[in-house]
């Protein structure tokens, strides 16, 4: 699990900065986003891999048999703050399209 | 009241910036008084706050969320590093605004409010008390800083606000791999915690604790703008409103107050032999690489934006390379230089808004030659004052107050900032003396750049007709500088404290102690 886990964090980055390194704003965001997820998966990994454990706690339960719960409140967080920024980030991308014409990151079509 | 002082210069910005939301662009007389209300009763908690800690018996006021044990729960901690950069923010805003509310009478979305929201975040960072919510009111700053640099928009504020969302959304990422690769190394994020855990962190897992340390380092300096992480900002400055870009000169400082708490909380010289100084040769060279290329900008700069920008690189250069040499009498020069130079660029960036509009001129040049008809723009904007000395003897006075508060010339305050911070590093390593050089190079430089740029403006063309200075930002420009004149004349207190405030960092004990009883 955990090999399968880390090569999808490992794909996920790399497709990220590729895309965030083409010039379309397009591009750019969706690689922003894919860079996202894999460093929210990378959060929820850090605690540790376990499957069916429980993150809340019951009286007089063994603590080996828990998750870390901390790192699931991390990557909630992290979540939401980054969805705001990426829909903040979309605005200005379609404002910047607006005003000059076209989707380069610069404003100026320079490739064909 | 005094119990929860701690969390009001959060609260109290997010609750006027929502009510100022509420009333909306309509009542703009009662958003400006809010304004203002929230601005002066920062300053004042900022006072109480420094007032509280300066006293003595307290090393670090600790505000507990909820009352929770600070290992589980939420702690908002000011020591006397956290205080005065509480104080320099609320005074700044203060002085700011004058200028934003002089610029009513456009309507272009809500200032107010974000600025309100700007400072929520800044007043967080500086109080936040573990890594993650220091992420959180970075987000916060950031979020309102993108809408202030985006205010009343064309297509080379938008292109420019665009490349700084992208690099601060690509340095939250890091931030966040950092923070969890802390975590997952130590099990914890508060940072007296970790400043106790660091020193007993077992060896085959040190690496991985440094990695994330560096990573998170890489997200600060992106915001305190080292070189190559700077690159960004000079347009970015240039490009946005002058008030915003003024508002702006704290935010690089943000990043070089995270880099000097934690460089000297986790990686001081208590935290064992393997991790003690870590990072601190790259702070340095990084620093020095920093002043060496902010330089040749301000030599290079056509613009008073980016020459302002420049000033921004040279400073928190400066200030990267003195937190790399961690020493407590540098860190003391460091934090009277970082508050002098914050107050001058600030005045800078408005006297640049002031002398080239950027709305009406935008990308206008300053050192090309005349353009009658670039200039027709300014002769129609203000025919009936034309001729009038006044307004323009009190801008070039205030230009050559901040030409020599920037270039560290006596007698003003930027001189003894930098005297407190240059005198102790001669006697250094190689690297104390580089950076010695390297900032005496840059005061020389910054005199040539402003020279340059003051007789172009003043002088050399004759039939320039100044635009209407806008009294607001006039006005803010004179607090900022008195603000600064002020400092020469009472330096004797600050230092001490700075001083204090230095002693205070280098000994983490007392703060440890203070958040983990």
């Amino acid at each position: 699990m955990e090999l399968v886990l880390a090569l999808a964090i490992g794909v996920l980055a790399g497709c990220g900065v590729w895309l965030l390194l083409r010039p379309r704003t397009f591009q750019v965001i969706i690689g922003l986003t894919l860079l996202s997820y894999a460093v929210n998966l990378f959060i929820f990994c850090i605690g540790g891999l376990r499957t069916g454990a429980d993150p809340v706690l019951r009286d007089g339960a063994d603590l080996s048999q828990y998750t870390d719960p901390l790192p699931q409140a991390l990557v909630l967080t992290a979540i939401v703050i980054g969805f705001a920024t990426t829909a903040l980030f979309l605005v200005v991308l379609l404002a910047s399209r607006g005003l000059t014409g076209n989707d380069h990151v610069d404003g100026k079509d320079g490739t064909p | 009241m005094s119990a929860h002082l701690l969390v009001w210069p959060i609260v109290l910005p997010l609750a006027v910036g929502a009510l100022q939301l509420l009333l909306g662009e309509r009542r703009r007389g009662a958003v400006a008084a809010l304004g203002a209300a929230s601005c002066v009763a920062l300053v004042g908690l900022a006072v109480a706050l420094l007032l509280r800690v300066g006293a003595g018996d307290e090393p670090a006021a600790v505000y507990r969320i909820g009352d929770w044990p600070a290992r589980y729960g939420i702690v908002l901690v000011a020591d006397r590093l956290s205080a005065l950069m509480l104080l320099l923010t609320a005074v700044l805003a203060l002085a700011l605004l004058p200028s934003a509310l002089g610029r009513r009478r456009r309507p272009g979305g809500p200032v107010q409010p974000l600025v309100q929201f700007l400072l929520m975040g800044l007043n967080g960072a500086f109080l936040a008390g573990d890594l993650f919510n220091l992420f959180v009111f970075f987000e916060v700053l950031l979020a309102a800083s993108y809408g202030l640099a985006l205010y009343r928009p064309g297509a080379r504020r938008v292109s420019a606000g665009m490349h700084y969302i992208v690099v601060n959304l690509l340095a939250s990422m890091l931030f966040l791999v950092g923070v969890s690769l802390i975590f997952g190394v130590t099990g914890t994020l508060n940072m007296a915690a970790l400043a106790q855990l660091v020193p007993r962190v077992p060896d085959n897992t040190r690496a991985l604790l440094h990695a994330g340390a560096a990573i998170l380092g890489i997200a600060f300096l992106v915001k305190a703008a080292m070189w190559p992480l700077g690159f960004w900002l000079p347009r970015t400055y240039a490009a946005a409103p002058a008030p915003v870009a003024a508002m702006f000169a704290v935010m690089t400082k943000v990043g070089v107050y995270v880099l000097l708490r934690l460089s000297l909380l986790l990686f001081g010289g208590g935290a064992g032999a393997a991790s003690a100084h870590f990072g601190a040769g790259w702070l340095l060279w990084g620093g020095i690489a920093t002043v060496a290329v902010g330089v040749v900008g301000m030599l290079g700069a056509r613009e008073l934006g980016k020459l302002a920008g420049y000033n921004v690189l040279v400073s928190s250069g400066s200030l990267l390379g003195a937190v790399g040499l961690q020493q407590p009498a540098v860190t003391a020069g460091a934090l009277a230089y970082l508050v002098v130079s914050t107050l001058a660029i600030a005045a800078f960036f408005l006297l640049a808004g002031l002398i080239a509009p950027r709305e009406d001129a935008e990308g206008a040049s300053l050192l090309e030659p005349y353009d009658p008809t670039g200039m027709a723009l300014y002769a129609d904007e203000d025919e009936s004052q034309a001729g009038l000395p006044a307004p323009v003897a009190l801008l070039a006075a205030c230009f050559l107050v901040c030409a020599l508060v920037l270039a560290g010339l006596p007698p003003l305050s930027g001189f003894l900032a930098k005297f407190a911070l240059l005198a102790p590093m001669l006697g250094g390593g190689p690297g104390a003396v580089t950076l010695f050089a390297l900032i005496v190079a840059a005061g020389l430089c910054t005199v040539i750049a402003m020279c340059r740029t003051g007789i172009q403006i003043f002088w050399a063309d004759e039939d320039w007709v100044f635009p209407a200075i806008r009294a607001g930002e006039a006005a803010s420009v004179v607090i900022l500088l008195a603000l600064c004149l002020g400092l020469t004349v009472l330096a004797e207190a600050p230092l001490r404290y700075l001083t204090d405030t230095a002693a205070q960092l280098h000994a983490p004990a007392h703060y440890i102690r203070a958040v983990l009883p």
